[in-house]
């Protein structure tokens, strides 16, 4: 199946989402400008400065054509920034996009002195193979809170630091920075479910 | 859990990928910089240009200004320490900045040595004129790099040369044979584990940034083109006529370095840029390129 995924590429680390996709086997590209999200079939938006996305994405027009995205049950994935970008309700932010039922507190987790670096456990239901995850957290945020229609896909101490509703995915941890593939793997398997479920119906 | 790995470091220097970080000297300033889209901030007492035009002995920002400014903003704070000065960048580590810059812009505090990073758990970006000095820096524990340019003077020629230079040098590690990796590597002063690193890799093993002298979108986007991560301006911003404009308009250039429409947009009616000052008519004792060692 012909699958391509885009990365939005405003600002932040979204080279190493593209290098991971493309490690999957799959094409991966750059989005710069919202009509670009017509081309692909699930969208990764990735770590960086949530205040510098939320501007850009405002001024270069993005939020209807990502409500389009959204509303046709195409698969999105947010790695910490992009996390707070898609949550329902952010502490201390005026703007998210709301895709997913989760409540984030940004930079909970404290300054950088305290970005840390741990191995998880992820959700066997999910994740099969039964094998820790090395999970690396910078400035992350903290979902406060995962409400109803929420599935917890990992956590720490009980609270979510990887969750899923529907079509969105997100983590507050950064995936793209190590070379354990399976959760870039997970996302682009639901990606294909989206396309098949299409297809049938 | 593991705190202050190299790659809890040197991930946050990949967070700021694609973007700009600014000087900035107030709390005003920090907001009108986290206004336009700045990723992080550079807490300072005097921009660059203002340090050059006073002279004496600069060194690390009053505390007192540099907290207000953390606790004015949610974007990273970083604040810069003077080249050797590891007390300096002791207190600063224990005021809870994210990033410390050792920066040649303040007068050296050691004249053979720099400060040990491995030390530290903040982490560090440091400049480089070439490729022997930035992996010597990454070998004492810098997590990211930035071109030094010729701070202060809006002029982009020292960052334009010092990014071809480093990049040069890159191409060249590259491209030998490895028999001949050990005498590059003493022929560039450079750690041969990250000579083999860079011929392996075709790049450094951190994020590269470039600083000293951009002053326009136009800047950004050649030093974008020409290979940077991202940028630092510093006196370019709130030297400029219309602070939150220029910031705004460096900040969308960055982003869209290659697209020309964009750069146009963003490039019309800015107002005057920083005056500036022509690195070829400085006299040689007043570059600052040349402190680190």
């Amino acid at each position: 199946m012909e699958i391509q995924i885009g990365v939005l590429a405003l600002q932040g680390a979204f080279r190493e989402h593209l290098t991971a996709i493309e490690k999957c086997g799959h094409k991966a590209v750059q989005i710069k400008f919202a009509d670009e999200l017509n081309n692909i079939q699930g969208l990764i938006i990735p770590g960086g400065e949530s205040t510098t996305m939320v501007k850009l994405i405002k001024k270069y027009e993005f939020r209807p054509a990502l409500d389009r995205f959204f509303k046709s049950q195409k698969p999105i994935f947010g790695t910490c920034a992009g996390l707070i970008l898609l949550a329902s309700r952010v502490e201390n932010l005026d703007y998210c996009l709301g895709y997913i039922n989760i409540d984030v507190d940004r930079n909970a987790y404290g300054r950088q002195i305290d970005s840390f670096e741990q191995f998880v456990e992820l959700n066997p239901a999910y994740f099969p193979e039964n094998e820790s995850y090395k999970a690396v957290f910078i400035r992350a945020p903290r979902i406060i809170k995962a409400g109803a229609g929420v599935q917890v896909l990992s956590s720490i101490k009980g609270e979510a630091i990887m969750a899923r509703q529907n079509n969105i995915l997100v983590c507050s941890f950064h995936p793209e920075l190590t070379d354990d593939l399976r959760i870039h793997r997970y996302f682009i398997n639901m990606v294909k479910d989206s396309i098949n479920m299409v297809k049938s119906s | 859990m593991e705190k202050a790995t190299l790659r809890v470091k040197s991930g946050l220097a990949e967070m700021f990928k694609g973007g700009v970080i600014m000087d900035v000297t107030t709390v005003e300033q920090a907001k009108i910089a986290e206004e336009a889209g700045a990723v992080s901030v550079m807490a300072l007492e005097r921009v660059p240009a203002d340090i050059r035009a006073a002279g004496g002995v600069a060194r690390m920002a009053d505390l007192s200004i540099i907290e207000k400014i953390m606790s004015a903003v949610s974007i990273p704070v970083m604040a810069k320490c003077r080249i050797g000065h590891f007390a300096e960048a002791q207190i600063l580590e224990s005021l809870g900045v994210d990033y410390i810059d050792e920066s040649e812009v303040l007068t050296p505090a050691d004249d053979r040595f720099h400060v040990n990073k491995w030390d530290f758990k903040v982490p560090f970006v440091c400049g480089a004129v070439n490729l022997g000095e930035a992996l010597r820096r990454i070998g004492e524990g810098a997590a990211m790099m930035r071109t030094k340019g010729e701070a202060g003077t809006g002029d982009v020629v020292e960052a334009v040369k010092h990014m071809r230079t480093i990049k040069d040098g890159i191409n060249k590690l590259a491209a030998l044979p490895p028999e001949e990796l050990m005498t590059a590597a003493k022929e560039l002063g450079a750690p041969y584990e990250l000579v083999l690193y860079v011929h392996k890799n075709k790049k450094l093993p951190v994020v590269n940034f470039s600083a000293g002298g951009i002053s326009t979108p136009a800047d950004a986007s050649l030093i974008m083109q020409l290979g940077a991560e991202g940028v630092f301006v510093g006196s370019g911003i709130f030297k400029s006529e219309n602070p939150l404009k220029m910031a705004t308009a460096i900040v969308e250039a960055t982003t869209h370095f290659n697209e020309p429409e964009i750069l146009v947009k963003v490039s019309r009616g800015l107002g005057g840029a920083m005056p500036g000052i022509d690195t070829t008519k400085m006299d040689k004792s007043e570059s600052i390129a040349v402190r680190g060692w």
